[in-house]
């Protein structure tokens, strides 16, 4: 930022920094958020097309590129319809539920060594408590709609986030563990020291877990019961048109693009490069962390939910909580237990220098 | 035996990451899209699209009115009246077919005995109001004026096989 400007920010009255704060986050964060998300639904189209020998989006713009705004402005202009018999405060309200927290989770998600809207020590329970927020945009909207088959993916997503929820807490307890922070820019910092230093390989199977239920909770194929459009049409958003349609899309992909970040800074390391400490790496471009690494591993993990998505048929309903609660929970305690006799051992993250035993 | 290999093939997910092998290996693969309306598929000559009425070289219009292709229809698309001409020569004063009945089936093609009523190559077509259905006499014409090139030309290519 410029001189000039840092004068004029320094010379305002306290009061005037509200607002400019609110206009710098819109700039630095949501702005390049809902672009991404944007590209992400073109992504999605791209490259789920090409697997199935297709070609997606080819006509608006070159390659399709203009595709998402012809699709903003098509929902801009549709009218958006309120059912007869529905609460129409809760059915207005519900898509801004799950939109906010999907936004507010953003705070504290370290975009680069330097960058981090609010560096706040318990950054870990505020992630664990603001995705587990989103899910009552969901429960809302489908109660408010007063339709069977929104009830039912109401009901489903319910269930699922709970099931799944407990899994990813555990999953963060192990990286609790073995970074001892709940500041997820601590936890990128105790993962420094190249590739094999990150936690995905001590915390194998937590990371695994941990992707999966971020799957399932961003109710995702193949966890996507609850707008499964083959038995409940689609599911909570039945009767949302518009907009309103378009607020809990926006959520949905935000939830996906941070749950990658989320997954990327707990078990890869965030910002942090993967030839750190390579002779003749570390100290050019590809050896120093920056932004740029954080945006490759999203990039991926973001890649890895289409590829899901373009391969995996549906989970049955039953299947699903079997999977949530007699695979991942088992999972992750067995490996939270490993984790204490690794400690114990002083083997993986706490032997590494600089890590207090 | 078999219980524990299936257990630890089902937690290490090899079956997953197998059917994750096969859809990236199809990422890589060229698309069959055709980009229509600036590529489409090849045609036979044998092609049964839009109807069109041939005139001779002469200008002269080839359709004696013989009421072959109305009798043939398998869908009753075909209305003919005919009436005598002032040369003396019986032609058609009506002429009409309903594209929402026809089937497309060519018979009415194979029943003129002198190659007046044809099918086309040209299918990309479309009615927009009411009534744009019927095919009259005079549009029949026009049409096959329009493509008399190209249907001359699948007359050629398929004589051998008439």
């Amino acid at each position: 930022m410029s001189n000039g400007v840092l004068q004029l920010w320094q010379s305002l009255p306290p009061i005037w920094g509200v607002p400019l704060l609110a206009i710098q986050i819109l700039i630095v964060v949501c702005i390049p958020l809902i672009l991404t998300m944007a590209y992400l639904t073109y992504a999605e189209r791209k490259v789920i097309g090409f697997m199935q020998n297709r070609l997606g989006p080819n006509r608006v713009g070159y390659r399709g590129l203009l595709q998402p705004f012809a699709d903003v402005l098509k929902l801009m202009l549709k009218e958006i319809v309120i059912p007869a018999n529905s609460n129409r405060f809760l059915f207005i309200i519900a898509p801004l539920l799950a939109l906010i927290p999907a936004f507010a989770t953003w705070a504290v998600v370290p975009f680069s060594p330097v960058f981090v809207l609010s560096d706040i020590d318990a950054g870990l329970l505020y992630v664990l408590a603001l995705t587990s927020l989103g899910v009552y945009g969901v429960i809302l909207a489908g109660w408010s709609t007063n339709s069977k088959y929104a009830f039912l993916g109401a009901m489903r997503s319910a269930a699922q986030i709970v099931a799944y929820e407990i899994a990813m807490g555990f999953a963060l307890v192990g990286v609790l563990m073995a970074s001892r922070s709940l500041n997820l820019g601590d936890i990128v910092s105790a993962q420094s020291g190249g590739l094999l230093h990150w936690f995905w390989l001590p915390l194998a199977p937590l990371a695994v877990v941990y992707f999966l239920s971020g799957v399932a909770e961003t109710n995702r194929a193949p966890f996507d019961v609850v707008e499964g459009e083959s038995e409940i049409v689609a599911g909570f958003h039945v009767e949302y048109s518009g907009m309103a349609f378009a607020v809990f899309f926006v959520a949905e992909y935000v939830n996906m693009i941070l749950i990658a970040a989320l997954a990327s800074t707990l078990f890869f390391g965030g910002w942090l490069s993967p030839f750190e400490g390579i002779p003749g790496a570390g100290t050019s471009f590809l050896g120093q962390p920056s932004f740029f690494w954080l945006a490759v591993k999203v990039s991926f993990f973001l890649l890895l939910y289409l590829w899901f998505r373009a391969t995996f048929p549906r989970y049955r309903y039953d299947q699903i909580m079997r999977l949530g609660w007699k695979v991942f929970i088992p999972i992750t305690i067995v490996w939270i237990a490993v984790e204490g006799v690794m400690a114990y051992l002083h083997w993986g993250p706490w032997a590494m220098p600089g890590m207090p035993s | 035996m078999s219980g524990v290999r299936t257990w630890t093939k089902t937690l290490l997910l090899t079956e997953l990451l197998r059917g994750m092998w096969v859809t990236v290996r199809y990422l890589f693969r060229p698309a069959f899209t055709v980009r229509f309306p600036e590529e489409t598929t090849p045609q036979s000559p044998r092609f049964r699209g839009l109807h069109a009425l041939r005139r001779y070289p002469n200008g002269e219009e080839r359709c004696i009115a013989c009421k072959l292709c109305e009798a043939v229809c398998p869908a009753l698309a075909i209305t003919i009246e005919s009436d005598r001409r002032d040369d003396g020569t019986r032609r058609t004063t009506r002429y009409d077919i309903d594209l929402f009945k026809c089937i497309y089936c060519g018979f009415c093609e194979e029943a003129c005995p002198v190659d007046a009523v044809v099918e086309t190559r040209h299918y990309a077509y479309h009615m927009e109001r009411r009534g744009e259905n019927i095919m009259t006499k005079d549009k029949l014409l026009a049409v096959g004026d329009k493509f008399e090139a190209m249907i001359a030309a699948d007359r050629a290519a398929d004589a051998r096989y008439r």
